[in-house]
């Protein structure tokens, strides 16, 4: 995977986080949650924006944060299957953002001082907000877990549901590792150990088990799920019947 | 940006909310006569807070008024909210989401305003779902078009700002601060609707089409926010007395005709109104009423989008019965741990 590519990466896990989030807007539980996850949402979208505009200026193609969002078709899409998946009820909402959240706060944290200054940069303001989503999603966890038995059930059956799409957060790549070794971006891989024990802590005080790990070999950025199409589908609909627009 | 701006309004909600401070200082003496009190301290406009006695007519009109306009936020938040999944482009996505965020947090200072006259939120949302309250009906009108975004943003936020800055100055003090925090928002959402607008009327043939549908279909609604002809409203007059309303209907609804035709006119798109003109004598404009009876029909629930609005409600406080259920038990073993 190229260096465009692994920005297109983030990018694109931040977007289609944003995007699914989104969704919830009027159906939350609560509504303070729903100002949280419009919040939540509202923090995924502005990453995915600053790092699509820098992913054009390095392609060099001329292409904007709108070209790359509106005018790429599924297959072009970098971001991990977890994000994509459907919101389910609120318990797999919370178990994907959890899992994504966490990945997330340990990238940004490492990327401040990377040599790709651009993504230092992202990464400096990214962290704060991403340190409440983790704690957003952790203490929902908890709750669910620990809260009915009907919630507990829940939260368990979310987490067996998205656990198995969490290994591809960790992609080990030649190409990004030696761009890593090289001191330009953060090798993802290397978050494992930190983003398993940051998991495991939140599972065991929710009293969740944390599911086994499959011994499926690991699907790479730019597979996905039926989800996705969809999910572009919709997304991409008003922008593609209008072309060249402004908006 | 665009000379657009609800600027002369707004300056509205500085000196309601200077006024409000001041009045905290109160000057008036309490006495054995609980009615004559209240009765002096709205005659000096100063604030009826929620550990002075008031008559019970006075609080049951403002449980209604205010719970109406807090479910009005909240079911406010599914037209717009349609359209965040579909935006065109980023950046109006992200302000999109924004705007409708800040609904919900309008119908949360709305309910906490509420809540201090012995009622609480839970019990409001009960009848909102139960259908016992309304919500204004302007919401049961579907967003076909992005343009609708537009047009909500123009119209019914720009409607919203017109009826909302004279309660900046309601004699009840916690509704006079939510709304103060209200109204400085707002000017915010009328000003994205325009910008849509703007650039939709000054985009494609196909956009500009696309606008001018959407001023047609929500011009009519938004005049009729302002609720029944002055002749015909029925609790109105007490409300002037009470100082929970400071202008008419006619009077809300004349002000708000004369501030779109100028921006209209900026935007280059046509209210549809043929016989709307500029009477010199007046110094308004002449404009037509929009339908009443039509009105009448979308309150008592035969609008276009009255029953998914509420299913769509209710659905989703169903859904999440079993989280906030989850939340609630969690809570108590917590508390019972810590004894
Ligand atoms: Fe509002
Ligand atoms: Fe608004």
């Amino acid at each position: 995977m190229s260096h465009v590519g692994y920005v297109l990466g983030l990018a694109d896990d931040a977007l289609v986080a944003a995007q699914r989030l989104g969704e919830w807007c009027s159906r939350a539980p609560e509504m303070e949650e729903d100002i949280a996850l419009a919040n939540i949402a509202l923090d995924q979208l502005g990453v995915a924006r600053m790092l699509l505009t820098y992913a054009g200026e390095l392609e060099g193609a001329g292409r904007t944060e709108d070209d790359l969002a509106y005018l790429r078709s599924a297959h072009e899409f970098r971001n991990v299957r977890l994000v994509e998946l459907d919101n389910g009820d609120f318990a797999v909402t919370m178990a994907k953002l959890l899992f994504l959240s966490v990945y997330q706060r340990l990238l940004y944290d490492r990327s401040i001082g990377v040599g790709d200054e651009r993504v230092a940069a992202v990464a400096a303001k990214a962290r704060k907000e991403s340190a409440y989503h983790v704690d957003h999603s952790s203490r929902w966890v908890v709750r669910l877990g620990d809260g009915t038995e009907e919630s507990n059930e829940r939260m368990q059956a979310a987490v067996d549901l998205v656990w198995p799409y969490t290994d591809q957060l960790f992609e080990v790549d030649p190409d990004v590792h030696a761009l890593s070794v090289a001191g330009v971006i953060v090798d993802p891989s290397t978050l494992r150990p930190a983003w398993l024990a940051a998991v495991d802590a939140v599972l065991a005080e929710a009293t969740l088990t944390r599911p086994l790990d499959s011994d499926s070999s690991v699907v790479r950025r730019g597979e996905h799920t039926e989800a996705l199409a969809k999910l572009l589908a919709e997304m991409q609909v008003l922008h593609r019947a209008h072309p060249g627009a402004r908006w | 940006m665009y000379g657009n701006d609800f600027a002369p309004l707004l300056e509205q909600v500085d000196s309601a909310e200077r006024d409000l401070q001041q009045a905290a200082g109160r000057d008036v003496a309490a006495g054995a006569d609980l009615q004559g009190y209240f009765d002096t301290i709205v005659a000096a406009d100063q604030k009826i807070e929620p550990r002075d006695w008031m008559p019970e007519a006075y609080r049951k009109t403002l449980i209604r008024q205010i719970a109406q306009h807090a479910h009005s936020e909240i079911i406010g938040m599914q037209p717009e909210g349609n359209w965040i999944s579909r935006a065109p482009s980023l950046k109006r996505k992200a302000i999109l989401l924004a705007k409708v965020q800040d609904e919900a947090g309008h119908g949360l200072y709305l309910y906490a305003a509420a809540e201090t006259l012995g009622i609480s939120r839970d019990e409001l949302v009960e009848m909102l779902i139960d259908g016992r309250q309304k919500y204004s009906s302007i919401f049961n009108y579907p967003t076909l078009t992005w343009a609708d975004v537009g047009a909500i943003g123009w119209l019914v936020d720009g409607a919203a700002i017109v009826n909302q800055v004279p309660l900046c100055r309601c004699s009840y003090g916690p509704y006079a601060r939510a709304m103060i925090r209200v109204c400085k928002e707002e000017s915010f959402h009328q000003r994205q609707g325009f910008e849509i607008l703007h650039t939709l009327s000054h985009g494609t043939p196909e956009q500009k089409a696309m606008a001018q549908d959407a001023v047609d279909r929500w011009w009519y609604p938004s005049l009729a926010m302002f609720g029944p002809p002055d002749g015909d409203s029925t609790h109105s007059e007490r409300s002037m007395a009470w100082k929970i309303k400071r202008f008419t209907n006619d009077e809300l609804r004349q002000r708000f005709v004369d501030m779109c035709v100028q921006q209209a006119g900026i935007l280059d798109l046509r209210i549809p109104d043929p016989d709307l003109r500029w009477d010199e004598a007046r110094g308004q404009h002449d404009y037509t009423q929009p339908d009443y009876d039509e009105l009448m029909r979308v309150i008592k629930g035969d609008g276009p989008c009255n029953q998914e609005r509420m299913e769509h409600r209710r659905r989703a406080h169903s859904d999440g019965a079993w989280v906030r259920a989850a939340a609630r038990t969690y809570a108590e073993k917590r508390a019972k741990n810590a004894v």
